[in-house]
């Protein structure tokens, strides 16, 4: 079983290599003219992670957490049901995990062996999250990093990373910006990023 | 043996592409990723009878051009496709035989192979798992990991093998990726959060914070 692809493998005639997207075509080709693969039920997963499952459903959850402390202890002690409360869950959410940013600690998630994300509150990974800087550099200059993407971390915070090489999926929980207390949950919706999710940036109050 | 794929803690790899504004960000950035993506997840799960661990295996086998320069979902894509091949469901070489005829090379497609997928069903959705016996640890225990691991489906990354540090939480138990990715059993046992010192891992001149990651119970060493 241990057969890696050939890497000569790939090219066209004249020796170039063959762009994944000509290759995505013809294994599509190849496995809905067998009837293996249904190309409406393909538009369907696409569809349902460019529209419905996306970062959206996370700043829900922080919302609420932010303006209901019942929830917020919910969400913390048991962050899978919490989510599942407000309807959230599917592939990639098996078990989440919620952990809080404050003033003395700063949580930053990544997972070094592949992409691993929790898909039910925040869609698909951004570039960023797949980048092999990223996954390589955060597990060892994580302060580095975030500043060069643009998230300071002030020295007095500690910085815990996350390296989700199970099932645990991570969603930081961020700090909820000054002066934005009086807001409502659907106020505060627009100001909360995905960026913020994961730990490689801070909310702004608007 | 270390994966492709195994890159926590690696240096030479340059700055972090900037984050793109949410609102500006596209999920699929050319149409092909998104038929890539949904193939993959299609195959996996109906037509190579396989699963979520092997298909991470498969991506950890890939070459080094086909695991970076075909970028991400080119990734996802050779997997499925190094799935299909082992699973008997392709051809070895059809994907690219039919690339090059639709382009308008003169080839010849390779016939549809006799089918060879795993005798394999999972005993239950997901990964996630009840385990009878107690965990060996406990939050607050102090757990080192064994220095070396023989499986190239290994889930333990080589930044943080042979280092010591302390149970945060005892999660669910899971199904053991190294057995499951290749068919040899489900093998459920428990998995810890485990904490770790910057310097721990990289020694005094580490840049200071501490770390947090998932081991599976058989990556830790006995009880001290």
């Amino acid at each position: 079983m241990s057969t890696a692809l050939n890497p000569d493998e790939h090219l066209d005639g004249s020796g170039n290599r063959i762009s994944p997207a000509l290759r995505t075509e013809a294994l599509e080709q190849l496995l809905t003219e067998r009837g293996l693969v249904d190309p409406n039920v393909m538009d369907k997963f696409i569809a349902t992670y460019e529209t419905a499952v996306g970062p959206l459903n996370g700043a829900k959850v922080v919302a609420k957490a932010w303006t209901d402390p019942e929830y917020k202890a919910r969400l913390l002690a048991e962050g899978t049901a919490a989510i599942k409360e407000l309807g959230f869950a599917g592939p990639q959410g098996e078990h989440i995990v919620v952990v809080e940013n404050t003033d003395s600690v700063h949580n930053v998630v990544v997972c070094t062996l592949c992409s691993c994300y929790p898909w039910p509150v925040l869609g698909l990974p951004p570039a960023w999250y797949k980048d092999p800087a990223y996954r390589a550099r955060v597990v060892r200059e994580p302060r580095k990093v975030l500043s060069e993407m643009g998230c300071e971390v002030g020295d007095d915070v500690e910085i815990i990373v996350r390296d989700s090489s199970a099932e645990v999926r991570w969603l930081v929980l961020p700090q909820q910006p000054a002066g934005t207390e009086g807001l409502s949950e659907e106020e505060l919706i627009p100001l909360i990023t995905r960026d913020a999710l994961v730990g490689v940036a801070h909310i702004s109050a608007p | 043996m270390d994966s492709v794929a195994d890159l926590g803690g690696a240096t030479g790899w340059g700055t972090v592409e900037p984050p793109t504004p949410q609102d500006k960000d596209a999920v699929f950035h050319e149409a092909w990723e998104g038929r890539a993506f949904a193939l993959t997840l299609l195959t996996m799960g109906r037509v190579s009878g396989q699963n979520l661990d092997a298909f991470r295996y498969a991506l950890g086998r890939l070459d080094s051009k086909s695991y970076f320069d075909d970028t991400y979902y080119g990734r996802w894509l050779n997997a499925s496709e190094l799935m299909l091949v082992e699973s008997g469901i392709i051809a070895p070489g059809a994907v690219d035989a039919r690339a090059r005829k639709n382009a308008g090379e003169s080839v010849e497609e390779p016939g549809v192979p006799e089918e060879n997928k795993p005798d394999y069903s999972a005993t239950a959705a997901g990964s996630l798992r009840q385990v009878e016996e107690a965990p060996r640890f406990a939050v607050g225990d102090t757990v080192t990991t064994v220095a070396d691991v023989e499986s190239d489906a290994n889930k333990l990354p080589a930044y943080v093998r042979g280092r010591t540090g302390v149970v945060e939480a005892v999660q669910p138990a899971h199904v053991f990726p190294e057995t499951h990715a290749r068919f040899l059993g489900e093998k459920p046992q428990h998995v810890y959060s485990v904490r770790f010192t910057s310097t721990e891992l990289y020694g005094d001149d580490a840049e200071k914070f501490e770390l947090t990651i998932e081991i599976f119970d058989d990556y830790l060493e006995e009880k001290a």
